[in-house]
């Protein structure tokens, strides 16, 4: 972007022309920004609640989809504290050590953001079905995982996994390990330091890791599909149910279920700017 | 406190495929869902009637080659409920059911069966009869791409067998006719759900085919639009087959409650629940008094008209394949 004109020397942009580039890119933004968020999160609204607040409420408590949206919390229940307990120690170690493999590991770390979650779905198959790998042994020992709770929550923990971790890890550099070595010399245990010292230091960068990883767990399909087995009323998730309605021409079921959907992850955003207000 | 209801949740979660005993598990193709959400509790009632005890049908709903592959994989499917034969063939060389599953119930296991047919706009305003008018260069069809769609694979093969028909058995001629209907195909969808949408919310296209079952489904979903439902004079017999998958029936003791709910549906009751779903079936009651839903119709079947599936796969649906020649040429 070289101008060939001079800068000015007071460095201010002129009133007339000066603003205007500004002003064209503010509005293209918000303009972009309406079309590709705003009005197709609007419409989805529109279209569930387009027969009324009854048919809505009739459609939500419909016992399948009720079931789809306890099952997708319940999972986000499991997966976010796993996934926060993971990412603070991962965080911990990568940030607080130097170790042969360092490197290797934040990059493995990073896998399931690079790699598409069908391949995360494809994997436990290979690996949990009855043609794979543990297959044979866990079916010997009765042991369901797949096309169940406890694979749907395993491919959702996969895909979610470097959330936290990737969030935290840079306030964990940043900061350095003084004050929890000045704490250790003041004679502070092991606990104690994480509890007084290093918990609150990213506590605001672990919440923001922490909605990032609910938002993700609630809204993943593509892993869980495949895992999945699509049991209604059991193994479905909320957006599997989406795809289930729509498919089925329940145009008006599918777009209750997906505002609730999006109704859930606006929540999560909710909680995250008031919480932040509460700093 | 916090750990404690986690743990309770989980515990709940858990629980509960195991606390919904006698139970039989319905894996099925991906638009079955509101045929069995009728079905299920009508069998229910009848096999509680006959035997006094409850039983609990769960439904699993996707592609049916997705479900067969997740069945290999150890989806505890009792029985299955498919769209298409091969997908049941699949489950029988991984030897979960036995090979001549065909025999185990009527019809070829077939309760049920459908055909490509057409839907057209309120009042038919192009006048669309028969196949022969969907290569009129005033006509614009919509289904999907046959490479990609199961459902368009049933659009392709019957409009062959039609030209066939019509010509003698010409093959040039048949795929002359074959090529001059993609002609008119202003756009291909992925699969069947993607092309109702372009037809029935873009309003793209004078004529939509697809399975008639589903025809009825549309036009009830878009009751507003008034769209019609046209049978051609002849096309092609698409088998619904089901099966029970013994190899995990006899491990969850459920052979016979399973048997019991697939012949369920060879029975009035369940015939007369499919029709209404636009389904044809056999029964000769029910078959009269839903004449009226069901035009007469020339039915050909992939075995006589193709030499079957194999033979369809090698010399039409292969890379190269006929399919390939008039699809890429248009």
């Amino acid at each position: 972007m070289s101008s060939p004109l001079p800068l000015s020397p007071t460095h201010t942009a002129a009133p007339g022309q000066g603003r205007l580039i500004p002003r064209l890119l503010i509005a293209a933004a918000l303009l972009s920004s309406l079309l590709l968020v705003v009005i197709p999160l609007a419409y989805i609204f529109y279209r569930a609640f387009a027969a009324g607040w009854a048919a809505f409420a009739a459609n939500i408590l419909e016992p399948n989809t009720l079931h789809a949206v306890w099952l997708t919390v319940l999972v986000a229940l499991v997966v976010v504290p796993v996934n926060v307990a993971f990412g603070i120690a991962a965080a911990w170690l990568v940030a607080r050590f130097r170790f042969p493999g360092r490197g290797a590991l934040l990059t493995l770390i990073e896998i399931p953001f690079s790699i598409s979650p069908i391949i995360a779905g494809i994997c436990y198959l290979l690996l949990y079905g009855r043609q794979g790998l543990l297959g044979p042994w866990l079916a010997a020992h009765d042991l369901q995982i797949l096309f169940a709770l406890p694979g749907i929550v395993l491919v959702t923990l996969f895909v979610t996994s470097p959330f936290v971790m990737r969030e935290v890890l840079p306030l964990m550099q940043a900061q350095g390990s003084d004050q929890e070595e000045a704490a250790v010399t003041l004679g502070a245990s092991g606990w104690q330091v994480f509890r007084r010292v290093t918990l609150p230091n990213i506590r605001w960068a672990l919440l923001y890791g922490a909605i990032l990883c609910s938002a993700r767990a609630v809204g993943e399909f593509g892993g869980v599909s495949i895992v999945s087995g699509s049991i209604r009323g059991q193994t479905n998730t909320l957006p599997l149910q989406i795809e289930l309605l729509f498919n089925d021409l329940n145009i008006a079921g599918a777009f209750a279920a997906a505002s609730t959907l999006t109704l859930i992850a606006l929540l999560a955003l909710v909680a995250k700017v008031v919480l932040e207000r509460r700093r | 406190m916090k750990t404690r209801i986690l743990a309770a949740a989980l515990g709940l979660g858990l629980a509960l495929p195991a606390m919904a005993q006698d139970s039989i598990l319905n894996v099925s193709y991906d638009v079955s869902r509101e045929l069995f959400t009728e079905v299920n509790p009508a069998f229910a009632k009848v096999w509680k009637d006959a035997t006094g005890k409850d039983v609990t049908i769960e439904q699993s709903h996707a592609g049916s080659s997705k479900q067969a592959r997740a069945i290999l994989e150890g989806l505890p499917a009792d029985v299955v409920t498919f769209n298409q034969v091969t997908d049941i063939d699949v489950l029988a060389a991984g030897g979960l059911l036995d090979a001549d599953w065909r025999k185990a119930f009527p019809n070829e296991a077939s309760p049920y069966y459908s055909l490509p047919a057409f839907l057209v706009r309120k009042d038919n305003p192009k006048g669309i009869k028969d196949w022969d008018d969907l290569v009129r260069a005033d006509v614009k069809v919509v289904f999907p791409n046959p490479k990609t769609s199961g459902n368009a694979r049933y659009t392709y093969l019957a409009a062959y067998a039609y030209a066939l028909d019509k010509n003698a058995g010409d093959a040039t001629k048949a795929q002359e006719f074959v090529k001059a209907l993609f002609a008119n195909v202003p756009v291909f969808d992925t699969g069947g759900r993607a092309a109702t949408t372009t037809f029935a919310e873009k309003d793209i296209g004078d004529v939509l085919i697809t399975f008639e079952a589903e025809t009825g489904g549309i036009a009830k979903e878009y009751a507003d639009k008034g769209f019609v439902r046209v049978t051609p004079s002849l096309s092609l017999l698409a088998e619904f087959p089901v099966a029970v998958v013994t190899e995990n029936a006899r491990k969850k003791g459920t052979e016979e409650v399973s048997k019991a709910y697939l012949e369920f549906l060879y029975s009035p009751e369940g015939q007369r629940i499919l029709a209404r779903h636009f389904y044809r079936v056999n029964d000769p009651a029910v078959k009269a008094e839903t004449a009226a839903d069901f035009p007469d119709v020339k039915l050909v079947t992939v075995e006589e008209v193709f030499g079957g599936w194999d033979k369809i796969k090698a010399e039409h649906l292969a890379e190269g394949g006929i399919l390939d020649t008039l699809f890429v040429n248009q």
